[in-house]
């Protein structure tokens, strides 16, 4: 066989073998989101112009960690996209990810919303605040997280499900900060504390301090900015008109914050598109979008807030602890809710 | 191997015929195991955990866990007979006005998803809603401490929003059972002396309980994974707790321990039914084509009557329907913006398939168990049904792990063998959430098309058989013919279980991929059930569609009825 007829024929045979593989890489990104679809729509929507690639997602709230785990080297997702600390720090530790190695992203992220270890970055940020009865809680009244234990708060609190991975951040910040045995008396002084059995969202918590259930509710700072816009609902303008933001322990270790955030799978077949969107999400651009869109704070410092963040919050301190060392609380945290029974 | 043929001396032994038996045997079990695989597999991680925490949920929560589900399982499976036995017993036997519009009626319900009754009547019965509302405006109070309210988010409130959507699983078959029932029992009772009221609890009821004891294992197996309406509701259920340690604990060993764990209430389930059936074969009688006797209300039993049957289809339907029509007029333009259509098509599809396959399995199980009467097969049935209690999510696990084996395996041997990667074939693709669908509600079609079989006389295959057809061709030509009505019932039921289904389908679909059930969760887990009232109301709709076939088949196994006074 002459040489010429050698090299066409396995370019050829090679094309063959490549081409389905080339057509799956061609301008994608495969994207598994714990985040509602109808929130990041116009993100994606805005990176797909921007680059050219075509963003495909699966949503589900539950469960996409596991299916990321048993598809293995096989699995087309490309990044994990959270609502929260918690599944990026699972998906680490059942390592699920890989490095970012972004310049870019270490360059607009902040260096407590990222992981030491460069498997993942937040994206926008948010406070986990009080929210407190205008008519029936004077200001100045509760100022910190622990005093939410406070006896004469009994009977006068709300809050979502203890074990709600908002709350296990929280509780694993008072971990950090206080250690075992002293946030256990603090949980079971806050469970005495609780108006009624812990249950719906953090809106629903507002609400009923609107309606009398409760003076105090704790709720994720973002909740506020989607009630007091909401012109569908314009009653819910009225809970969120009713309350007092109180950006809890200002004057020591600041207020717990949390992340919406971003990794790349550890196989991810679209490794380049996946660090393109990631990077696209902390441009500012893509800050704004989503701030605007869902009330949260932007992770790259120099965005600008959105109207209505700026109007009700102002620059608030911020508790400074990396939130990678929170989320290694969370496992402890969720056992202390049980202990406690916070639920029940 | 205790085969057909050898309880019928009379056929001649002929090998081939052996051969096909064994052949039946062999497949039954192989379909079982295929399908008994997520629930083994989720087995495995319960006996293999990452970091065991049984210790810990044993000392903690798992006590109110199980109480609260015994609670959940007793407070729903009485309230559910109620409602279904006595409207059943009221349309059937009894006549009074609206009777032949609520036969149907009784049955719409069925069509509505649990999780959507639940979000509905909090949006009416809460603090904001209209009828607390209402309440304010007329008594000038102002807020909660005012006046007090009974709070829908309780195990009371569960009890009663699952209730108003399960009952017609008792009320389907009561009805079917009532009306199989020979009006020559009846009259000898009412001969002996009983009055109308003791004919029906000594005779009329005493033959019901069976089919009412398979309908009632089947509002127990639903309530148990429920996983909607208790979360909505903070009601800590063995299901709620198996998406909490699984979720918040972020350990999937413990869920799958407690998941295992509710087996055995499953079991409990299986073997009351049992006993509920024992001892009793029933075929039809010889006057099943004649009209089924009826009383004729009068005066304030018929408005009584009345009210018991249109209390559960104003709570379980009408209302709840109404308010999300109501909704969905002033978001008419939904239809238009959100991939309506597709999401429709990807949930009617999914259905079928999962209907039919369910259907071909079901007869495959049942079918095999009636030619060779034996335990093993009865235990190949039995573990063939398990899905059916697992909750949805975590059967989806238990479906990924063998169905990622099988396709990693696949993708490593195609590989080092012919350097072609096939990646994963099966999961993450639709077979995935169909073979999810036939695991989770095989025990549904099992149980209507066993039932059916068992009401055919072993004459009949007798007397085919021994004229020369096989086994198959039996099925084919004399069972398949009588118990179409059975068949489609079943399809039927599977077809609606599947447009309703929502954990199994969220975690293992495809890429940019929603059904109706998708969709509407996304919002209605945001509390925003506006934004998807269209889709929600659409479920509902195509579930009426197999209702009203399910009340006409049932209604045609009786001759027209007479009334008698």
């Amino acid at each position: 066989m002459s040489k010429i007829s050698r090299i066409l024929s396995s370019t050829l045979l090679a094309s063959v073998i490549a081409a389905p593989a080339l057509q799956a890489s061609a301008a994608e990104v495969n994207i598994y989101s714990y985040r509602q679809q109808f929130l990041i729509q116009p993100l994606l929507e805005a990176f797909t112009e921007e680059t050219g690639i075509k963003a495909n997602i699966v949503f589900s709230k539950k469960g996409l960690l596991e299916r990321l785990k048993v598809e293995g080297k096989n699995s087309p997702a490309d990044v994990l996209l959270t609502a929260d600390i918690g599944p990026l720090h699972d998906a680490v530790e059942k390592g699920l990810l890989q490095t970012l190695n972004s310049d870019l992203v270490n360059q607009n992220v902040p260096a407590k919303f990222r992981d030491p270890q460069d498997h993942w970055a937040g994206l926008t940020t948010r406070s986990r605040i009080i929210y407190a009865s205008k008519d029936r809680v004077k200001p100045g009244e509760i100022t910190t997280y622990e005093d939410l234990a406070d006896p004469k708060w009994k009977g006068r609190i709300c809050n979502r499900s203890g074990k709600h991975t908002y709350n296990l951040s929280l509780i694993g910040a008072m971990l950090e900060e206080h250690g075992e045995a002293e946030t256990k008396t603090w949980l079971e002084g806050f469970k005495n504390n609780l108006a009624r059995k812990p249950q719906g969202n953090d809106r629903t918590q507002v609400k009923a301090v609107k309606e009398g259930v409760c003076d105090i509710a704790l709720g994720n700072s973002y909740y506020f900015g989607k009630m007091i816009t909401n012109d569908k609902k314009p009653e819910q303008k009225a809970w969120a008109q009713s309350v007092n933001l109180i950006f809890p322990n200002q004057d020591d270790r600041g207020a717990h914050m949390n992340i919406s955030g971003a990794g790349i799978t550890k196989y991810a077949p679209h490794r380049s598109e996946a660090q393109q969107l990631i990077e696209f999400l902390t441009t500012e651009k893509a800050q704004r979008i989503y701030a605007e869109a869902n009330s949260e704070f932007p992770v790259k410092e120099g965005t600008p807030w959105s109207p209505v963040l700026k109007k009700y919050m102002n620059e608030f301190k911020q508790d400074s602890v990396n939130l990678q060392r929170i989320a290694a609380q969370r496992a402890n945290a969720a056992k202390l809710v049980d202990q406690v029974g916070y639920d029940n | 191997m205790k085969a057909l043929s050898l309880q019928m001396p009379w056929l001649p032994q002929r090998s081939r015929q052996q051969t096909g038996l064994k052949r039946w045997y062999f497949s039954t079990w192989l379909v079982a195991a295929l399908v008994a695989l997520p629930v083994l597999s989720v087995f495995y991680l319960a006996l293999f955990p990452a970091e065991n925490i049984w210790q810990h949920l044993a000392s903690t929560v798992l006590p109110h866990y199980v109480s609260t589900t015994l609670l959940l399982l007793v407070g729903t499976g009485l309230l559910s007979a109620l409602l279904g036995i006595s409207s059943a017993a009221l349309v059937s036997l009894c006549n009074f006005p609206g009777r032949r519009y609520f036969e149907w009626a009784l049955l719409l319900p069925f069509a509505v998803p649990a999780y959507l009754i639940a979000y509905i009547y909090t949006d009416l019965l809460e603090f904001s809603g209209p009828v607390q509302g209402m309440l304010r405006e007329l008594f000038g109070w102002q807020t909660l401490r005012d006046y007090w309210f009974p709070d829908i988010r309780t195990l009371g409130g569960a009890i009663l929003m699952l209730s108003l959507v399960l009952y017609p699983y008792i009320y389907l078959l009561a009805r079917a059972s009532f009306l199989e029932q020979s009006n020559s029992l009846r009259d000898a009772s009412r001969m002996l002396g009983c009055s109308a009221w003791q004919s029906f609890f000594r005779v009329s009821l005493p033959i019901a309980r069976p089919a009412i004891a398979v309908g009632l294992s089947l509002v127990c197996m639903e309530t148990l994974n429920d996983f909607g309406t208790v979360d909505f509701f903070a009601v800590k259920s063995l299901s709620a707790g198996i998406y909490d340690t699984w979720l918040n604990m972020n350990n999937l060993g413990g869920a799958a321990q407690i998941a295992s764990m509710m087996m055995v209430f499953v079991v409990m389930l299986i073997t009351l039914e049992r006993i509920g059936r024992s001892r009793q074969k029933q075929f039809h009688g010889s006057d099943r084509f004649q009209a089924l006797d009826t009383l004729e209300l009068t005066g304030w039993q018929r408005w009584a009557a009345f009210a018991t049957c249109a209390i559960p289809v104003t709570l379980g339907f009408v209302l709840p329907v109404a308010i999300l029509a109501g909704y969905a007029l002033d978001n008419l333009d939904q239809l238009w913006e959100q991939n309506f259509l597709s999401h429709a098509l990807h949930s009617f599809t999914l259905s079928v398939t999962a209907a039919v396959a369910t259907i071909v399995i079901a007869l495959l199980l049942a079918y095999s168990k009636r030619l060779h009467k034996q335990r093993s097969l009865q235990n190949a049935v039995n573990l063939s049904s398990l899905g059916y209690a697992m909750p949805g999510a975590v059967l989806a696990i238990g479906v990924m792990i063998p169905l990622a084996a099988f396709d990693n395996g696949l993708d490593a041997w195609m590989s080092s063998t012919f350097g072609i990667s096939t990646g994963l074939l099966l999961s993450g693709s639709t077979f995935a959430i169909v073979f999810a669908y036939s695991v989770r509600f095989l025990a549904v079609s099992t149980g209507a098309v066993d039932s059916s079989l068992s009401k055919i006389t072993p004459s009949m295959d007798m007397a085919s058989r021994s004229l020369g057809y096989t086994p198959l061709q039996t099925l084919f030509k004399v069972h398949l013919p009588l118990i179409r009505g059975g068949i489609l019932t079943a399809a039927l039921v599977v077809f609606v279980d599947c447009m309703k289904e929502l954990p199994a389908t969220l975690i293992l679909r495809p890429f940019n991929y929603d059904t109706l059930a998708t969709f509407v969760y996304q919002y209605a887990s945001d509390e925003m059930l506006e934004e998807c009232s269209l889709a929600a109301l659409l479920i509902i709709l195509v579930g009426i569609v197999p209702v009203i076939f399910l009340s006409r088949t049932i209604t045609a196994t009786r001759g027209q009825r007479k009334a008698t006074h």
